[in-house]
């Protein structure tokens, strides 16, 4: 019998089925992802590092284990590259950590291995993620499967582009500001961040810490979820976890809109939204209502101000953050006459353009004469448009809002103009700067073919309810069985 | 006021690290004298991805600290990021307290020339220590990380010291009491507790403040002392001759005793101080405080007050006592067993202080027990010995370790006050030293003390001295020794 393979777009829970009755093996599903890597990758772009031995020997031992007790036994998961694994390579993207390997795993990587998971490899993504495209990346831009002229968004772009191409069921990635749903809803799959705090951040690579969140990349809302409960959950290393369980996730056939209570934006502004995502948006909308939920119009607050505070915060805390690649201990280091210059040239030569204008900008905002209006309105701007969201909740489930204001864009196409790319992250960094549970789903196709994807936001901790509305809002618009997936038959897809 | 006519103005800022079995955010042991870059973890070393998270024994301790000085102790406090690129600080940003610090208030009150002296504090917060640089002839530098991550705590006092000795005796005190309260070892020279200082000078009378100039890397109580000296001296120069103080921060050069510039205010630098995202905000329950309260031993100040009341001791006697908890614990047992305080105070005083001094260390596992010492105490006072017997008990107690009445019986020192017994030694020393009697005779009474010297040397120190002295002065008149 010839092996099912996860190119064909196999999901977390089919792979789950077919072990089940006994119709694969692990060994036989990771090997038809690495097939597929060797396949597609070439022309994608999305991995930095491939464990094909170490995931090929793990898949043999899980062969003969049993799986009772591992809810992702036997799952191939790829990990964006600022994850920690013990041993092996972890760059962030950059030319300052080339040949670093971590002597510590991330929590969230302990825990996939608990629950069954192999590892297949590294992730592509924008250098410390700082970018909405990839190709801020020191190795090479990953490109869209669906079209591979155009950008897989960013930063967790390699995670969303390898789900995608079906090389792999799920992804990890990482969240500061829409990293993960950006270019999920870019490539066409399914990208979710918890309420801050939900997973352990202990072992990812720091962008902005009070921001970042690791989450879940997968073919399907079910994905995710079965991600999120393995590696959700309050941990003795990061203080910041929440204590509180994470609740039970459910994406199965009972998930429903019936009765929930959905917030529409009144206004997006003057994000200039693609005539795709606002069909997708109205489509939504009506599917919710006939499908039972409430769907009221409220008032978001300022979505310019949100973005504003996003990069103040974000910057300044990157500042710091990134202060200790400096060539003292790891990493690369370009030698000098004196500490200072060596500091200077080291970060120099090891940062691209756009970690260095954001080390630049969050330097400027911390600065004494500077603090008080950048740093200090924006931490007070973000304790209102918290507390606004916090209101709003109070009269609804979930808010559904675009994921980025248009499809994927061109490669290169907003390399020269950052702020239109900052602009990309729009409607994403809300639920940062608030701290909420969000996901992208895809739901429809622009006139060139490319995926766009909506957003539902939930209120702190309440990602079951965020799930559900996924779970059932996915099953609605029918976007796997409408849309035609990547590969032969795009226009200058894979 | 110095001789120009200025006032010195003297802050203090005090780093003091916690006597913690683990650092302030990771489980490293937080031990000195390890071999180099053997106590760290991804945490201490600041690698990518690793997170602090707050030792509460520290917490605890500072909170101690705070109590005993009566600072109000925030209910919440807030870590915050102090950005500097320094080799020794691998996230090249020291987690500390900025506006929001663990205590505010406060302040440290001991006798001096028996008044109570009160230096207030403006702050006292948490903070993790960085490593240690090692210069190597040809210009390499190592970093040992040891240290790095070791809790310590500021002490922050308000500008109220005006006087280069007063500094030095508030250092000692507070180092007294970081000792009393068990939470630092206040190791100056190893750099467990390190001082830097502010100071400002002005004309007396004057409510402003001048410009003030920071000293560092004051390493003793004599450095801080010497230190304050010169820069007062040198910033009256400046305003004597009309100049103007900058801000500056300068070096002590333990060496050559000298201050060095190590930066002007061009090169000040900007921390960008901003609250640490990867703490939450440190909370501190009533629970914590109380317990910490409840606790507390007697401190210090009230220890010698009430010793000098209790035990009727001089305010000197007291203070010597009272330098260290264990001391005033030792010693109160001993003056409590015995029931002769002052005797007692003598002789901690004179020999436990002095063996201490010798074999170097504190009196825990001293291996003479209080309830020994007091043995003696009696026995002296009682008048079984005499006070020079009793000197030689001690140093038996101390080197073979044996019970002091063991040691009177063994060499024979109880007190001879049989007068025929000493009668005979009395006459043994007349008939020795016929010179002596002679001039005596001739009317140099003073010679008395001599032939008592004799005698208590011939008994090896048991004769009863007043007795001895009753026996010559008869026999040298002329009377005949009871016979």
């Amino acid at each position: 019998m010839t092996a099912p393979r996860a190119s064909d777009g196999l999901r977390v829970g089919e792979i789950e089925g077919l072990y089940r009755l006994g119709e694969a093996r692990p060994s036989e599903i990771v090997a038809s992802c690495l097939d597929a890597i060797d396949a597609k990758d070439t022309s994608v772009g999305a991995f930095v590092e491939v464990f094909r031995d170490e995931a090929m020997r793990r898949a043999s031992e899980l062969d003969g284990e049993d799986p009772s007790g591992r809810p992702l036994f036997g799952i191939p998961v790829a990990v964006k590259d600022n994850i920690c694994m013990r041993g092996m390579p972890m760059t962030c993207g950059s030319r300052i950590l080339r040949g670093y390997r971590p002597p510590y795993d991330a929590t969230v990587v302990r825990r996939l291995r608990e629950a069954g998971a192999v590892i297949i490899g590294t992730t592509n993504m924008d250098e410390f993620a700082m970018g909405s495209s990839t190709e801020h990346s020191s190795y090479r831009p990953t490109r869209n499967p669906w079209d591979t002229d155009c950008a897989p968004g960013g930063s967790s772009g390699g995670s969303a582009a390898a789900v995608a191409a079906g090389m792999v069921p799920a992804a990890l990635g990482s969240d500061t500001g829409g990293s993960i749903r950006q270019p999920a809803s870019f490539c066409g799959v399914t990208g979710l961040k918890g309420t801050w705090g939900r997973v352990s951040r202990a072992g990812l690579v720091a962008f902005a810490s009070s921001l970042d969140q690791i989450g879940p990349v997968a073919a399907d809302v079910d994905g995710c979820a079965r991600i999120l409960s393995a590696i959700a959950g309050a941990d003795g290393i990061d203080s910041t976890a929440l204590a509180s369980p994470c609740p039970v996730l459910d994406a199965g056939p009972s998930a429903s809109l019936e009765g929930l209570r959905i917030g529409m934006p009144r206004s997006t502004g003057d994000a200039g939204l693609d005539p795709a995502v606002e069909a997708a948006l109205s489509g939504a909308v009506r599917m919710a209502g006939s499908a039972g939920a409430e769907v009221a119009q409220v008032d978001l607050p300022d979505l310019g101000l949100s973005i504003a505070c996003y990069y103040v915060i974000a910057t300044a805390e990157a500042s710091s953050n990134l202060a200790r690649y400096d060539g003292v201990r790891y990493g690369m280091r370009v030698g000098a006459p004196t500490t200072a210059r060596m500091y200077a040239r080291t970060r120099s030569a090891g940062f691209g353009d756009e970690v260095k204008r954001r080390i630049l900008l969050g330097t400027f905002v911390l600065s004494a004469g500077y603090y008080e209006s950048y740093y200090g309105t924006a931490c007070a701007v973000r304790k209102w448009i918290g507390e606004s969201y916090q209101r709003l909740f109070e009269s609804v489930d979930l808010i559904m809002l675009p994921t980025a204001p248009g499809p994927a864009f061109r490669l290169g196409e907003r390399l020269e103009d950052p702020v239109s790319m900052y602009l990309s992250d729009i409607f994403t960094t809300p639920a940062n700067v608030a701290g909420l549970p969000a996901v992208s789903v895809p739901a429809g196709l622009s006139a060139d073919g490319l995926p766009v994807g909506l957003q539902l936001i939930a209120g702190e901790g309440r990602e079951d309810l965020l799930i559900r509305g996924a779970a059932a809002l996915e099953r609605e618009l029918g976007f796997r069985e409408r849309c035609v997936p990547p590969g032969p038959g795009s226009r200058s897809g894979i | 006021m110095n001789d120009r006519g200025y006032e010195p103005v003297i802050g203090l800022e005090v780093h003091a690290q916690l006597l913690t079995r683990t650092k302030l955010f990771c489980r490293c042991p937080a031990r000195y004298g390890a071999e180099p870059n053997t106590l760290v973890c991804p945490v201490c070393l600041g690698l990518p991805g690793s997170l602090p998270s707050v030792n509460a024994a520290a917490v605890a301790m500072a909170v101690r600290l705070g109590v005993a000085l009566g600072c109000r102790i925030a209910p919440v406090s807030i870590f915050a990021r102090k950005n500097y690129f320094y080799p020794d600080c691998p996230r090249n940003y020291q987690i500390s307290m900025y506006d929001a610090p663990l205590c505010e208030g406060g302040a440290l009150e001991y006798p001096v020339d028996g008044q109570a002296r009160r230096v207030e504090l403006e702050r006292i917060h948490l903070e993790d220590d960085a490593g240690k640089l090692l210069h190597r002839p040809g210009g390499n530098s190592l970093v040992d990380f040891n240290r790095c991550g070791v809790p310590l705590v500021e002490i922050v006092t308000r500008p109220v010291l005006h006087d280069p000795e007063d500094a030095a005796v508030f250092l000692q005190r507070l180092r007294q009491l970081l000792r009393w309260l068990g939470i630092c070892d206040g190791n100056l020279e190893e750099g467990s507790m390190r001082c830097d200082v502010n100071v400002s000078v002005r004309r007396p009378g004057s409510t402003m403040l001048g410009t003030r100039t920071e000293i560092k890397n004051l390493n003793s109580f004599k450095a801080v002392e010497a230190g304050i000296r010169l820069e007062v001296e040198r910033q009256s120069r400046i305003l004597d001759s009309q100049g103007v103080v900058e801000q500056q921060t300068s070096l002590w050069d333990a060496r050559r005793k000298t201050l060095v510039v190590m930066r002007g205010k061009e090169e000040a630098h900007d921390y960008r101080y901003f609250p640490e995202p990867d703490l939450p905000p440190l909370e501190v329950d009533a629970g914590l405080v109380e317990r910490e309260r409840s606790l507390l031993p007697e401190l210090p100040l009230a220890r010698e007050v009430r010793l000098r009341e209790e035990y009727s001791l001089s305010a000197y006697d007291a203070g010597v006592l009272c330098a260290e908890r264990r001391l005033a614990e030792y010693y109160e047992q001993v003056a409590r067993t015995s029931g002769e305080p002052k005797a007692s105070a003598n002789l901690v005083m004179r020999e436990v202080l002095t063996a201490l001094k010798e074999r170097g260390g504190g009196i825990e596992g001293f291996p003479v027990a209080p309830d020994s010492l007091a043995r003696l105490v009696r026995l002296v006072t009682e008048g079984t010995i005499t006070v020079t017997a009793g000197a030689t008990v001690f140093e038996q107690m101390l080197a073979v370790g044996e019970e002091p009445d063991a040691v009177v019986e063994r060499l024979g020192l109880r007190l001879i006050s049989d007068e025929g017994r000493l009668a005979e030694i009395v006459e043994a020393v007349i008939a020795a030293n016929p010179q002596e009697v002679e001039r005596y005779r001739s009317g140099k009474r003073q010679l008395l003390k001599f032939f008592v010297g004799q005698v208590m040397k011939e008994s090896e120190g048991a004769a009863d001295p007043r007795l001895a002295r009753d026996l010559l002065e008869r026999r040298l008149r002329g009377d005949a020794p009871g016979r």
